[in-house]
């Protein structure tokens, strides 16, 4: 389950390091920063992150370059289950490993949330997104990138609203994301006027019929029905609803999370005209155009999207963390290497500049795309159109709300 | 009007969209009844060759231009012999083991097959579209119902239908039955009993892939489409009673519906109100409903 993939970046000395005995081969781990990937690499998630969110925890591994330390980089599949995704955290931290990244799903993501604060360990999650990870549930040892269910919520939810839609139905994978996503939505709706009609909540992830909870929405007669799911879920529930005429009949659906590869597979001809919510398009500037040509080798025929990617950007600025504050000192606490995290600005070809703050939230700016039509895509994964950009420091909940204990200390 | 406090057009909706899941259901638990009961093991392959059956579709109009009405009868065909193949290389030797053997060998075989695709294709899916002739919906009133569920509905159930005729009122059914029975007997007839076997094992295979061709279009072609659907239709067949093609097609359908009305009284509930059922079933006819003690 577990493939360890080596980068000895210490030159010729590293090289060596096949069996070192005793001192040196001890010297060699004092010396060494572990990563673990922990993502799914076998369910409805894995082609979000999966394979490609370790390549592009290798290729940041790369890019950062020799330093004085070696970086090693393991990864596991977590099957979305929060027993096997603690027992593997667990186990990790145990045997060395510095630093956890990635974690989709966020029953998965909260748990190792705790393993990582009890064991004094880094974390940095890229890939659930509940907002519970920066509120009631945050923790010294963490750092949530690139998304969460409010930014979701706010810029999509709140784009809905403005366009009219002021009367929600929801249809909810039934754990801990889908609750925080249609919660957030929920408080949209309501604070602009809008009214939440109902909800519907499915057992995930063993539902691959959406029909029923669509005829379901349909009979409560919403302006728009909210999918708060994710992956092959929300593929699923998309075409189903194509299918079944809901937005002949006037409806109109939002996907509060969807990301590239979900577009490419329900397909333009389906999803033209949808509205998402991104904080990462690879044809968004000349910078995430080049990151993404440089991942190109790693990711065979994908491109990087949101989640994939935000492995990159945080092991970029993980490993910078741990560069200027020595490895030594970075093995003594987790907690001292989030702080010198958030001490410290970040900027990646992936997101841009942007800043930790102290609830452990990774600001970016967020991102209101427009699915194309066939005939608008110019080619292979060009499927966006930008509609709105909601600054960094808009685009997330603010710093008082969330009723994280690290903002009132 | 209400019924039991839902609205009763949203009652019959739910009814009928129980029926179409329930028609992937029968299907699906009818062919492993069918292997179940002439070759004695439980195939966990189903799930992945269900799967396979909706890639094949998917390969041969991507890559032959082959359209749906083709896949319907070119995919059971292929993945049926794929299934031959594997009955004669694997599964034929542990006929004479514990059926324990077979349901181990072919659980391995299913997440082999399942890790291959998923790896060669990921795990989103790839699109799949409703045959033109199929497109559009009837509006019934109380739901808009898609034209090509009202066609799987139909297809699922001629399919089971046949089957149960080909197995019960042929001379080839009676030699298979009889076969199942007492195959050293019927050997001595001159009949071939372990090509009729492997006969049996490509048969059921189809069976899936029919039903991986029919949901093509419906769900994303995705690795794991079948995985979620084989732990359900297991229950379906033990509800059914292991082997009884007629109970394993009822029984589809019923939980089906059953299936479905539980989306509307208890959502959250509607993946384990079959495995309740089968607990109950097992306590009460540990033989299944239609099954012989």
């Amino acid at each position: 389950m577990t493939r360890i993939e080596r980068r000895a970046l210490l030159g010729t000395a590293a090289a060596a390091a096949v069996a070192l005995p005793g001192r040196r081969a001890r010297a060699q781990a004092a010396n060494t920063i572990r990563i673990g990937v922990l993502n799914d690499q076998s369910g409805p998630y894995r082609d979000l992150s999966g394979p490609y969110g370790v390549q592009c925890t290798l290729q940041a591994v790369q890019e950062f370059g020799n330093r004085g330390f070696n970086v090693e980089v393991v990864n596991a599949d977590h099957q979305n289950r929060p027993d096997v995704g603690v027992n593997i955290a667990r186990q990790w931290y145990d045997q060395g490993v510095d630093m956890i990244i990635d974690v989709p799903t966020s029953s998965v993501g909260l748990a190792v949330n705790n393993v990582a604060r009890e064991k004094n360990k880094a974390y940095v999650n890229t890939g659930s997104a509940t907002s519970d990870l920066t509120g009631a549930q945050c923790s010294p040892n963490t750092v949530h990138w690139m998304y969460d269910t409010y930014m979701l919520a706010k810029s999509t939810g709140g784009a809905m609203v403005r366009a009219g839609g002021d009367s929600w139905f929801f249809i909810t994978a039934d754990y801990a994301f889908g609750h925080a996503l249609e919660r957030d939505t929920g408080n949209f709706v309501r604070a602009a006027g809008g009214r939440v009609l109902g909800s519907v909540r499915y057992p995930f992830p063993a539902t691959s019929d959406f029909s029923s909870f669509l005829i379901q929405a349909q009979a409560a007669r919403p302006k728009v029905i909210g999918f708060a799911n994710a992956g092959a879920d929300t593929i699923n529930s998309i075409k189903q609803a194509a299918e079944f005429g809901v937005t002949r009949r006037g409806i109109k659906l939002a996907a509060l999370l969807m990301f590239l590869p979900d577009v490419h597979a329900i397909g333009l001809e389906t999803a033209q005209g949808l509205v998402l919510t991104e904080s990462f398009y690879w044809d968004l500037n000349d910078r995430t155009r080049a990151l993404t040509q440089r991942l190109q080798p790693r990711l065979r025929d994908q491109v990087p999207n949101m989640a994939s990617v935000a492995n990159y950007s945080g092991t970029l600025h993980y490993l910078k963390a741990i560069a200027d504050m020595g490895v030594a000192a970075s093995k003594v606490s987790g907690v001292e290497v989030i702080n010198r995290m958030k001490a410290m600005p970040c900027d990646d070809d992936a997101f841009g500049p942007g800043i930790i703050r102290a609830d452990g939230r990774k600001l970016c700016p967020s991102y209101l795309f427009e699915v194309k039509s066939p005939r608008e895509s110019r080619g292979r994964w060009d499927y966006y159109k930008l509609v709105q950009t909601t600054p960094a420091e808009e685009a997330f909940r603010p710093l008082g709300e969330g009723g994280c204990s690290l903002v009132r200390s | 009007m209400d019924l039991f406090g839902i609205p009763a057009p949203l009652l019959f909706g739910q009814l009928l969209l129980g029926l179409i899941n329930g028609a992937f259901y029968a299907l699906l638990s009818l062919g492993l009844a069918v292997i179940f009961g002439m070759l004695n093991v439980i195939n966990f392959t189903h799930g992945a060759q269900f799967m396979m059956g909706a890639f094949v579709a998917w390969m041969l109009l991507n890559w032959l231009g082959i359209g749906y009405w083709g896949a319907l009868i070119l995919a059971p065909i292929i993945v049926g012999i794929t299934g031959i193949i594997l009955e004669r290389l694997m599964i034929a030797k542990l006929y004479k083991l514990d059926h324990l053997y077979g349901l181990l060998l072919t659980f391995g075989l299913g997440l082999i097959i399942e890790g291959l695709f998923r790896n060669e294709f990921g795990s989103s899916g790839l699109p799949y579209r409703i045959p033109a002739e199929l497109t559009g919906a009837w509006d019934l009133g109380f739901m808009f119902m898609p034209v090509y569920r009202g066609w799987v509905v139909v297809v699922a159930f001629v399919m089971c239908l046949a089957t149960w005729l080909v197995i019960e009122k042929t001379k080839i059914g009676s030699y298979l039955r009889a076969a199942t029975e007492n195959p050293a007997l019927v050997q001595a007839f001159g009949i071939n009993v372990p090509r009729m076997m492997t006969l049996t094992y490509g048969a059921g295979v189809a069976l899936a892939a029919f039903a991986g061709v029919l949901a093509a279009p419906i769900y994303s072609v995705n690795p794991q489409m079948g995985s979620n659907l084989i732990i359900i239709v297991f229950a379906v067949v033990v509800i059914g009673g292991m082997g009884s093609i007629l109970g394993s097609v009822l029984t589809g359908f019923g939980l089906g519906v059953i299936e479905g009305l539980t989306k509307v009284f208890y959502p959250e509930a509607s993946s384990t109100v079959i495995f309740v059922v089968m607990a109950i079933v097992l306590l009460a006819r540990p033989a299944g409903l239609f099954g012989r003690s």
